[in-house]
């Protein structure tokens, strides 16, 4: 069971959170600009990477706030989390 | 007396306490502080199983977890039998029963024994290549046949009457491994005053150390220092100890599984403790002192009862004070046999012969004093229920009750490589050791190649203190310098049976065959063979295959690679991993506040998620369709009363509610009115119906939303999402009251006249208080959400009053509604009532496929609303196809079933085209005839037309007509 620091709570384990998959795919402001390939891109396309994952997760059984946190896909380790709006975190030296 | 084979002193046993057992039903005498297995060997019992699949009868060959042979059933009562335990692990206590496994009618007697008759006729993949036709027989006849006759123990039947307690922990250092190396980590580590747990998987502490009595630690005799050492650790209130405890899985970030055995070993069962205890330790660092196990080797017949580990010999004789037989002979290829030899000699067990496979005398064989042949093997044996000669390789033959083997050591890297820690192969052992650890995890002591005490108990206490490693030194006396050895390659003879798995009963022939036929993957040659695969993993014999795979195919150990390594160690009972959550506490019941009125009632109930609901109440011996007749009946004519609690509620406030609701849901909610409701669709991004229910607007910034009693958690975490990660700008709070409100609905024409007396201070008057609309009051002088909602078609309210009242306001509602004919409904009637309205259920008449249009919703869409959720998706060409499945009624001469298919011509060939299925289905009482809703292709464009659902035993045909069957111009509600 992964340990997995909430930004607001501290590291909690891995049984008080929900998965929200990949994050970082905002909503465009006015959905209805789009064309159908676009939207069809973003409601449905992910990126599924060998690696390195940005992705979202909810403190559902603790504060409920959702938040971020990039976790490598291969080892399963959890290498950085951080908050909604907040810019990627540089993992690279890890 | 406890066994003919007891020596009158030594080893740690208590020969003033005997214990009595019984093993298959002959009485024996042990003594406390035996295993089942010393106990069995001390009374000479050297036959305790038959084999997997050959039923070739089996000894006890090892002394500890790694065990293959010793399999047996316990029998503590009904539901208290175990299969499947090794001797060697199970403390004796009196009155044990135990009886061993894969025999008939006896150990002595084997039918099944027949198989090793024909065993050259049962090679690796006997059963892929045989079993394959004709196809139906392999079901009914060759695997009941071949599942009766191979197998192990048997799976007890009736439930366990055990209770398995479940702990978590924290602590500074774990370390698994109760040898000298995890007890020096243990002192090192508690010094620094850190918080400790030390686990071992035997009854005492002390590993290694249990068996040695000739050594000194710091000039203190063996025994003497382990005690110190355990009083030490155990006067620390920093250290937990915990005997009977096996490491058995490795989780991420340090999570280690721990199964504590608490019961198993005791006389009599104390009811207050529980029968295992799970353990999962959080564990800032982890030291694996887990030791080594002793190789078998692997000759012709070395499978019989009698033969034995060397180290295990020794185990026996100088911890249990047991001698394994009269005249052995010993084969080895490592060192330490020289140890046991000794020690057994000096017991008086006559050493015949050392067959020594090494070219050159090492100076343990020479110091020995024993007759060793260098450069000497085994290549077959006699005996049949125990062995009775060796042959050497030499072509001498020799008596003997005992053989004793050794083919070096094995470190125990199996929790270490469970931790994903890569492993690198060391020739000079000829097995892998750990290499880098990717965790805050260290190896100490044999498991990491450390075979000396000395070395052993330094690397421990470096290993205590992570960030400070102590040289402590240890000076040790008494043993004898251990060098290890080379492996030595085994030249095999393919004639009878050599065992590599001695559990799964594979051959070294086994291993040729799967070669031969082209696997090369070691992986897939473990799966094809099963060796490695029974209840021990292989703990025994992995590092054997992987020589003689790599002899075969001519590649170093390295490149062959080794198979994975997998929790849990040694079996874990299903019992520790389910703890308490079994029976009543599986999962979470919630009850409404009027369920005991219902269950007094008479009700009977169904599960919708974890919530317990109402589903009819019958009345003087009704079935279903009889209960529900009546109280669709009343409603319709007089007045229900339906326990809607469990709708799933959740209050959404604050000066952006109003602008957020629009964003979530299709409806346009910006001129709803205060005190005013709405029907209100959530449709998820991609335009699909997610959840529906009432909007109701308390006041301009504070909204009551009421959801589908299995959406309600969904929901909130939908809008939760929504309100954070999309628009964090709006100032919005949501709430969830799903448990604060109980929810009474009384539906039907009579539905004012009885909620009327009881309203104080709010106008409940059709003209003022018309249908969709909200009040907030008082109810027998309780607050009060007042709801003029139907879900029935009926004039009707929902009254919700604190959870608190639900009970009382219920009786007092209830109390009025008799005086007019008030009758209880549960849910299926409500299900019948909703239906004759056309009313949705959304996962009934949805499916995660269905856009509002599909159902006949368009109105609920806000047409001037620029965004919500979902809008751009139900612009996609695919969702304004005409010939989408939209909701009809169907009409039929019968019930139909739900999810039968529709289909256009039921005499069109198989594969037919399908139009849609049926969704809901009821007999309606209203209409006097059976009403059903459908999701029908075009179906709005088929009013009129028949088509057909095909059934097993016949074809129905149904006609399409609009799905608001009763009231359609709504006439009702508004009353």
């Amino acid at each position: 069971m992964l340990l997995i620091a909430c930004p607001w709570c501290g590291t909690r384990p891995e049984n008080e959170f929900h998965y929200g998959g990949e994050a970082h795919i905002a909503r465009p402001r006015d959905p209805g600009l789009l064309d159908d390939a676009a939207w069809a891109e973003i409601l449905y396309m992910r990126s599924n990477p060998k690696g390195v994952h940005y992705e979202r997760w909810r403190h559902i059984h603790g504060c409920g706030q959702f938040f971020n946190c990039v976790r490598d896909t291969v080892s399963d380790r959890i290498l950085a989390t951080y908050k909604p709006g907040e810019p990627r975190p540089d993992t690279s030296t890890q | 007396m406890t066994g003919q084979f007891r020596a009158p002193e030594g080893g740690r046993v208590d020969r003033a306490r005997p214990l009595s057992f019984s093993f298959d039903g002959k009485q024996f005498t042990g003594c406390q502080g035996d295993t089942l297995a010393s106990a069995l060997l001390a009374n000479g019992v050297h036959l305790v199983g038959r084999s997997f699949k050959y039923h070739r009868p089996r000894g006890i060959l090892s002394a500890g977890s790694e065990e293959p042979n010793a399999l047996v059933s316990i029998d503590r009562g009904p539901g208290r039998v175990t299969p499947n335990l090794r001797a060697t692990q199970l403390e004796l206590y009196d009155g044990m029963q135990a009886h061993s496994q894969n025999r008939f009618p006896s150990l002595g007697f084997d039918v099944g024994a027949v198989s090793n008759a024909i065993g050259s006729l049962l090679p690796a993949g006997f059963y892929y290549k045989t079993f394959m036709w004709p196809r139906a027989f392999w079901r009914h006849l060759y695997e009941p046949s071949i599942r009766a006759a191979a197998g192990l123990g048997h799976a007890p039947v009736s439930p366990d009457p055990d209770r398995y307690s479940q702990h978590y922990a924290h602590c500074d250092v774990l370390i698994i491994g109760a040898g000298p190396s995890g007890l020096a980590a243990a002192l090192a580590a508690s010094a620094r005053g850190a918080r400790v747990v030390l686990c071992d998987e035997q009854a005492e502490l002390g590993g290694s150390l249990l068996a040695e009595t000739q050594a000194t630690i710091d000039g203190k005799p063996v025994p003497v220092w382990l005690w110190d050492t355990l009083e030490t650790l155990h006067q620390n209130a920093d250290v937990t100890l915990l005997p009977r405890t096996t490491a058995f899985g490795w989780f991420p970030d340090n999570l280690i599984g721990l199964a504590e055995r608490v019961t198993d070993h005791l006389a009599k069962l104390e009811a207050q403790l529980p029968r295992e205890r799970l353990w999962q330790v959080r564990a800032q660092e982890v030291i694996i002192a887990a030791g080594a196990i002793e190789r078998p080797l692997v000759f012709s017949d070395n499978d019989r009862p009698g033969v034995m580990l060397a180290d295990a010999a020794r185990h026996y004789l100088l911890r249990y004070g047991v001698t394994v037989g009269a005249r052995a002979v010993m084969v080895t290829s490592d060192d330490t046999a020289y140890a046991a030899a000794t020690a057994l000699q000096q017991a008086g067990v006559a050493i015949s012969a050392v067959a020594d496979l090494r070219p050159q005398a090492s100076n343990a064989a020479r110091e020995s004093g024993l007759d060793v042949r260098i450069g000497t093997g085994v290549v077959a044996t006699s005996g049949r229920l125990r062995i009775t000669h060796a042959t050497l390789s030499s072509g001498e033959t020799i008596a003997c009750d005992t053989l004793l083997m050794c083919g070096g050591w094995t470190p125990s890297v199996h929790l270490f490589s469970q931790s994903r820690g890569k492993l690198r192969f060391d020739e000079v052992l000829g097995a892998f050791l750990p290499s880098t650890s990717t965790v805050a995890a260290r190896s100490v002591g044999a498991c990491n190649g450390a075979f000396s005490l000395t070395s052993c108990l330094e690397q421990g206490y470096a290993a205590g203190d992570s960030a400070a490693p102590t040289h402590r030194r240890f000076a040790v006396s008494g043993l004898p310098a251990f060098v290890p050895s080379a492996t030595v390659e085994q030249s095999v003879a393919m004639r009878g049976k050599a065992f590599v798995d001695f559990q799964n009963d594979v051959t070294v022939k086994d291993l040729h065959i799967a070669t031969r036929e082209g696997f090369r993957s070691i992986e897939h040659v473990k799966r094809y063979t099963t060796t490695g695969m029974a209840t021990d993993q292989g703990k025994t014999s992995n590092m054997n295959t992987l020589a003689i795979v790599s002899t075969i195919l001519r590649q170093p150990i390295p490149a062959v690679g080794h198979t994975t390594f997998r929790m849990p160690y040694t079996p874990v009972t299903f019992g520790a991993l389910a703890g308490a959550a079994r029976g009543a506490l599986f999962e979470p019941v919630r009850q409404t506040p009027m369920h005991d009125w219902a269950a007094a009632r008479g009700a009977v109930f169904e599960n919708v998620g974890t919530w317990q609901r109402a589903r009819y109440f019958p009345r003087n011996g009704e079935d279903m369709p009889a209960a529900v007749a009546r109280e669709c009946h009343a409603v319709r004519n007089a007045v229900g009363i339906f326990d809607a609690t469990t709708l799933g509620k959740i209050e959404v406030i604050g000066p952006d509610a109003v602008e957020f609701l629009n964003r979530l849901y299709t409806n346009d909610f910006s001129r709803l009115a205060v005190g005013h409701c709405r029907y209100g669709v959530l449709l998820n991004e991609a335009g699909y119906v997610m959840d529906d229910g009432v909007v109701a607007r308390l006041a301009p910034d504070r909204f009551h939303v009421t959801t589908t009693t299995g959406g309600a958690a969904g929901v909130l975490h939908h809008m939760e999402d929504y309100l954070q990660t999309e628009f964090p700008e709006l100032r919005v709070w949501l709430t969830s009251i799903t448990e604060q409100w109980a929810v009474i609905a009384v539906q039907g024409p009579m539905a004012r006249d009885v909620i009327a007396p009881l309203v104080r201070g709010t106008d409940i008057s059709p003209a003022v208080m018309p249908h969709m609309t909200v009040r907030e009051g008082r109810i027998c002088n309780v607050p009060m959400r007042l709801f003029r909602v139907s879900f029935t078609g009926e004039l009707g309210y929902e009254i919700n009053v604190p959870a608190d009242y639900g009970h009382a306001v219920w009786d007092a509602v209830f109390g009025v509604g008799m005086r007019y004919g008030m009758t209880p409904y549960g849910t299926e009637t409500m299900h019948v009532l909703r239906a004759e309205k056309g009313y949705i259920v959304v996962g009934q008449e949805t499916d995660g496929t269905v856009i509002p249009a599909d159902l006949g919703l368009d109105w609920a869409i806000g047409k001037s609303k620029a965004d919500f959720v979902g809008k751009r998706s139900l612009m996609r060409p695919d969702m304004l196809r005409t010939d989408r499945k939209q909701l009809v009624g169907l009409l039929a001469p019968d019930v139909l079933e739900e999810g039968a298919q529709i289909v256009a011509n039921a005499n069109s060939p198989i594969p037919m085209a399908m139009l849609g299925h049926v969704t809901s289905a009821y007999w309606s009482g209203a209409l006097g005839r059976p009403i059903a809703l459908g999701l029908v292709a075009g179906g709005r464009a088929r009013f009129g037309q028949t088509l057909y659902v095909p059934m097993p035993d016949r074809t129905i045909a149904v006609r399409v007509t609009d799905s608001i069957f009763y009231d359609s111009k709504g006439k009702r509600l508004h009353g």
